[in-house]
């Protein structure tokens, strides 16, 4: 800079060094687009994989029969252990959520977020062996509750997590002012603090119902041993689902089968899909709702 | 219950209603609170509970192979069913290397991408862009197996690997591609689309935590973008990145059905990625449902037992880095 005399003339555009900074900078800028455009593709490679393999499946039999024509029992069977895992863990998880907020001092309430922390992290192959051990073993039977209770255990920290998060969102006024109003404690939580949070508790569980249904790990070692030709609800027994389906017909190499598995993944991301989605949006709104 | 009506709770004593239902309301706010109180606190204990049992049923599975193989477990490398040898020494390698590819691929991209949805992207793109990262997240790890041996696999094997042989094939990693396209290479790449999410969304959220004042006064100093970032953003959050890693890590070392799919179940130490190799959690998930002896069971649980152990540790280590170097005790000092 100094070496050149001023010149009023000359553009005013970078040069030298700085020129080199800026192009260095535009570069990383640059990188770090494609890489949150790279992460949007892979997202949208996966989905029109599935969609465009998994439609020539769909048909009505397909869903509505049992095998060798379709998965209804399996979309059955999952529907029902996702169902009895969300009747486990909603309640359990919100409570828990309850208790951080409203009534643990600071330190139990660390402690506790810890906990659900080092839950969420669990490997759910891990969360298999446990239920295996603790339930299958022992009753020397697979069964459709021991796999809800694996999936409640996935559920559960995302759920209270989730309500926590929506329970802080909930003004400390009103608190105050059910308190000076002298409404007991059980009532304020009860009538003022859960409808206040209602939207953001159920849209955290929606989204831990769609972690859960695709869980397939703990059903590998606990309900896969199943008869997948008719509907069954005998949730003492193994029973069709899903995700077990697509696995073992992905481990068996049969073209057939790979089409079959396909159609069952549609359904099951479709569901994923939706479900996030719409709880994401629904989240949102809740939340920027209570902030506001 | 009754609707938007007066709460009975605090309707003054001796206004209608007699002295008596007042003081019964009282006893029912007591017993009310106290009963909440429990309940809550119960349902909080449950979940330190199971997570306690999570820990002594998986140990307690292992016992007989704990007790037949000892430490030497961890070294050891045969797997042979047939013959009740038992050792995790290749898994152990497999699930560390897969584990650290997989990061070394995806936290770069993903710290990007925090970067992009944080800092560059407008606020309408970051909104639209986030959640679908975030969605990547929640396709089923069944899904993304299936879709890695059927399409990622063929890929990968006819045109990545060659070239990478080519031209990198010096370094011993990149060997000559297998035939099949299963290959512990396949798998990294699956694990790094499911880090990626992790590490993304929580670095965003770190890198919207920089206060905007110091980024504007570095850029009012003359830096660019990049240097902005470089210079302020990375090093005040640094702690949190780290922490971030280690979650992507946690969640890639226990990824069982994904890289069963794709990883080839091979029993071998190999140099080359693109050999066939197997982690812990593939291994169980391979083999449990068709293990029929008590010592290929308890051996399975064993290979749980030491998944648990680095799965928690890197948990662990994540939470004890995030609080103690975290944004808040960063912005006090």
């Amino acid at each position: 800079m100094s070496e050149r005399a001023f010149d009023p003339s000359a553009p005013l555009t970078p040069s030298g060094n700085l020129r080199r900074r800026q192009i260095f900078s535009r570069v990383a800028e640059s990188g770090a687009t494609l890489a949150a455009v790279g992460a949007v593709a892979v997202l949208v490679i996966v989905i029109a994989a599935v969609v465009s393999h998994g439609l020539g499946a769909l048909s009505i039999d397909f869903l509505t029969k049992g095998t060798p024509v379709g998965i209804a029992p399996a979309i059955v069977g999952s529907a029902a252990i996702v169902l009895v895992a969300t009747a486990i863990a909603m309640p359990v998880g919100i409570l828990t959520a309850l208790f951080v907020t409203e009534f643990a001092n600071k330190r139990v309430a660390a402690q506790i977020r810890l906990m659900l922390d080092l839950l969420n992290g669990l490997p759910s192959i891990i969360i298999g062996l446990f239920i295996f051990g603790l339930i299958v073993k022992p009753t020397q039977q697979q069964s459709a509750l021991a796999a809800s209770v694996a999936l409640a255990i996935i559920e559960l920290p995302m759920i209270a997590r989730g309500s926590q998060e929506v329970l802080l969102l909930v003004p400390g006024s009103m608190r105050e002012a059910a308190d000076a109003l002298g409404v007991s404690r059980w009532r304020t939580v009860l009538k003022v603090i859960l409808p206040s949070a209602l939207g953001g508790i159920l849209t955290s569980t929606v989204l831990a119902v769609a972690r859960a249904a695709g869980e397939t790990a703990p059903l590998l070692l606990i309900c896969s041993v199943f008869d997948s030709r008719h509907v069954s609800l005998h949730l003492t027994e193994a029973i069709p689902n899903i995700p077990v389906t697509i696995f073992e017909l992905s481990e068996e190499g049969n073209p057939e089968g790979f089409t079959r598995a396909w159609g069952a993944g549609l359904v099951l991301i479709s569901f994923i899909l939706f479900a996030s989605l719409g709880a994401r949006a629904l989240l949102a709104r809740s939340k920027r709702r209570m902030a506001s | 219950m009754s609707g938007p009506s007066v709460n009975p709770a605090y309707i003054p004593a001796g206004e209608g209603r007699g002295a008596r239902s007042s003081s019964r309301l009282k006893r029912i706010d007591r017993i009310g609170d106290v009963a909440l109180y429990l309940i809550c606190a119960l349902a909080a204990l449950l979940g330190v509970i199971v997570l306690v049992l999570v820990g002594y049923q998986v140990i307690h599975g292992a016992v007989p192979a704990i007790s037949k193989f000892g430490l030497g477990f961890l070294v050891h490398t045969t797997w042979q069913p047939n013959f009740g040898v038992f050792g995790a020494g290749s898994l152990i390698f497999g699930t560390m290397v897969s584990s650290f590819v997989a990061l070394a691929i995806g936290a770069p991209i993903a710290i990007s991408i925090g970067l992009f949805l944080s800092l560059l992207a407008p606020k309408g793109v970051s909104g639209v862009i986030s959640p679908l990262v975030e969605l990547l997240a929640a396709i089923p790890s069944v899904i993304l197996g299936f879709w890695g041996i059927l399409i990622l696999a063929p890929f990968v094997q006819k045109n990545v690997e060659p070239w990478l042989h080519d031209h990198l094939g010096f370094i011993p990693l990149f060997g000559p591609p297998q035939t099949t396209g299963s290959s512990v290479f396949t798998a990294s790449l699956i694990l790094t689309i499911m880090v990626i999410p992790i590490i993304a969304s929580i670095s965003r959220d770190l890198f919207l935590a920089v206060p905007r004042d110091i980024q504007d006064g570095a850029s009012a100093l003359g830096a660019t973008r990049w240097e902005v970032v470089r210079g302020v953003v990375l090093p005040s959050t640094s702690s949190g990145i780290v922490a971030a890693s280690l979650l992507g890590l946690g969640r890639a070392l226990g990824e069982a059905i994904a890289v069963t799919q794709v990883i080839g179940a091979g029993s071998a130490i190999n140099k080359s990625l693109f050999d066939t190799g197997d982690t812990l959690a593939s291994r169980i998930a391979n083999q449990f449902p068709g293990a029929l002896t008590e010592l290929h069971k308890a051996s399975l649980f064993y290979l749980g037992v030491i998944l648990l152990v680095i799965g928690l540790a890197a948990n662990l280590l994540a939470q004890w880095i995030g609080r103690r170097f975290g944004p808040r005790t960063l912005a006090a000092k």
